[in-house]
């Protein structure tokens, strides 16, 4: 018979107990967004590359959604929230224009969202959401937003996963911050194309969550205007 | 002079003294810093004539590349090399100290060092830290008595096979050399498969990425090819960044001349390399 030796116990040298493991509804598939918005225009750019720890789902999904000729909403974050929260804004948008007999605005729009995102504040759409478009008066605006409704207006915004590594750039280049002698003023459309393919090229390098390729759209009052631009795929 | 905290010749091993007081600190919630990991793709195989190893160059903290172009092949003698995945400085570590190990151990019975020898130091060394030290090896070199490749976990267990990979892309490279590996490739060939191996793990696991490296090793004779292939072109900028004069603000001037106090010259004796 196998007798039994008491195990010594050492408290400074004890394991952690097992760990339980719960099934999460969450997931993190990564990607980045970057908005600028000008006096009559706004672009926005995200990456295409979707993601799982260290796996590529796909290197062509774009992240920008158009909910009407003058809004255009981009998500980070959990896919399957993006998913979930677009078809949402899109039945919201046309029950809208159905009740109303006009289509919502980009600040109506982004009200309504910051509204959508806090109606589910203690089981949140896991999304950083950027809201752009033209305002009532025709000009660019930027909202982004937190998963749960945090709302802010900017002129430029960078978020997602490489969106830590990306607004200290834009501070500089679009907000003219920390600088001297130079004219503050609103750069032109051009420039603002020129910034977002940059700054993506620069989180290819450094985010393991950004690459593939960008998809950009551009919005004017003539309605909204389609680019891509390649980035490196490893 | 000697000071207890930095003695002259230090205590052999690891020092374990900060050990309490991390774990003090870490219940009274310090977030502990993470170690350099190289998500890694890490391949050798036997050909012909030797054995090719291939490492990509990324290193990353967490989700971002702290070094984008980083060696993974490490020297361990002169017909022997090592690929090293998982924490940075356990794999460049235990690479260097082996590596003069085995010289010492060349010098001693004046042979050239058996691969197995190089394998058994090394399991040892990682089985007696129970995992701790966290490295994931690919062994590659050439002896007397032929090529050798072993792929070295890091708890110490040890596998020696034709064809290796090991890191968080292993599995994209060893589907590469599962469908073409094949006994007595030639060198060219060998090339191309090891090279087609880290591309797979280059492009298809987030944590491995930048250039593939190459070495040869063959009886007599290694080929360290760093950076054999550049798997990405990074992106051409479109506009300028650059600041025009006077843009960042200077916020106080000083000028303070340098004093001369006196010059001399010191004539320095060339050193005698006769012998």
């Amino acid at each position: 018979m196998a007798s039994v030796v008491p195990r010594p116990h050492y408290p400074d040298y004890s394991t952690a107990a097992p760990v339980n493991h719960h099934f999460s509804p969450y997931a993190d598939n990564g990607g980045s967004i970057v908005a600028i918005a000008g006096d009559d225009y706004v672009v926005i750019g995200g990456d295409t590359r979707l993601s799982t720890g260290f796996q590529i789902y796909t290197r062509q999904q774009s992240k920008l959604f158009s909910l009407s000729k003058t809004t255009v909403l981009g998500c980070a974050g959990c896919w399957c929230d993006t998913l979930t929260l677009t078809r949402l804004l899109s039945a919201r948008m046309q029950m809208y224009e159905q009740e109303h007999n006009k289509v919502m605005s980009t600040p109506a729009a982004a009200q309504m969202l910051s509204t959508v995102l806090y109606y589910k504040r203690f089981f949140p759409y896991y999304i950083s959401n950027m809201l752009v478009g033209l305002d009532n008066d025709g000009k660019g605006c930027v909202y982004s937003y937190d998963p749960i409704g945090h709302c802010e207006r900017s002129n430029y915004r960078a978020g997602g996963s490489a969106g830590a590594l990306l607004q200290p750039l834009l501070d500089n280049q679009v907000g003219m911050k920390n600088m001297q002698n130079i004219k503050d003023e609103s750069i032109p459309l051009e420039r603002a194309l020129a910034i977002i393919k940059d700054v993506f090229v620069s989180a290819a390098e450094r985010d393991i969550y950004t690459g593939d390729g960008i998809h950009i759209n551009i919005i004017t009052k003539d309605g909204i205007k389609s680019d891509s631009f390649p980035l490196r795929k490893d | 002079m000697a000071m207890v905290l930095a003695p002259e010749i230090p205590e052999s091993g690891f020092s374990f003294e900060n050990c309490k007081r991390n774990a003090d600190l870490t219940k009274k919630g310090f977030a502990v810093p993470k170690a350099t990991k190289t998500g890694t793709t890490i391949v050798g195989i036997i050909y012909k004539d030797g054995v090719i190893l291939g490492a990509d160059t990324r290193a990353t903290e967490d989700t971002t590349v702290a070094d984008k172009n980083c060696m993974k092949i490490h020297y361990l003698a002169a017909n022997m090399y090592c690929c090293g995945a998982g924490t940075a400085a356990d794999t460049e570590k235990t690479n260097a100290m082996i590596a003069s190990q085995l010289e010492l151990h060349r010098l001693n019975t004046n042979r050239v060092v058996p691969v197995v020898t190089a394998n058994q130091m090394l399991r040892q060394y990682l089985f007696r830290y129970q995992g701790y030290i966290g490295a994931a090896l690919i062994l590659g070199g050439v002896d007397n008595t032929g090529p050798h490749i072993y792929s070295i976990f890091p708890h110490g267990s040890t596998d020696k096979l034709p064809y290796a990979t090991m890191g968080s892309g292993s599995l994209a490279a060893m589907a590469v050399f599962e469908s073409r590996w094949k006994p007595n490739l030639t060198e060219e060939e060998g090339k191309q498969v090891v090279r087609d191996a880290i591309a797979a793990g280059i492009f298809n696991d987030l944590g491995s990425g930048s250039n593939v490296d190459l070495c040869v090793i063959r009886k007599g004779s290694v080929d360290y090819l760093r950076t054999y292939d550049e798997a990405n072109k990074k992106g051409v900028r479109q506009a300028s960044y650059r600041y025009p004069k006077g843009t960042t603000a200077v916020l106080s001037t000083k000028v303070k001349n340098v004093v001369v106090e006196e010059v001399s010259v010191r004539h320095i004796e060339e050193m005698d390399t006769s012998s």
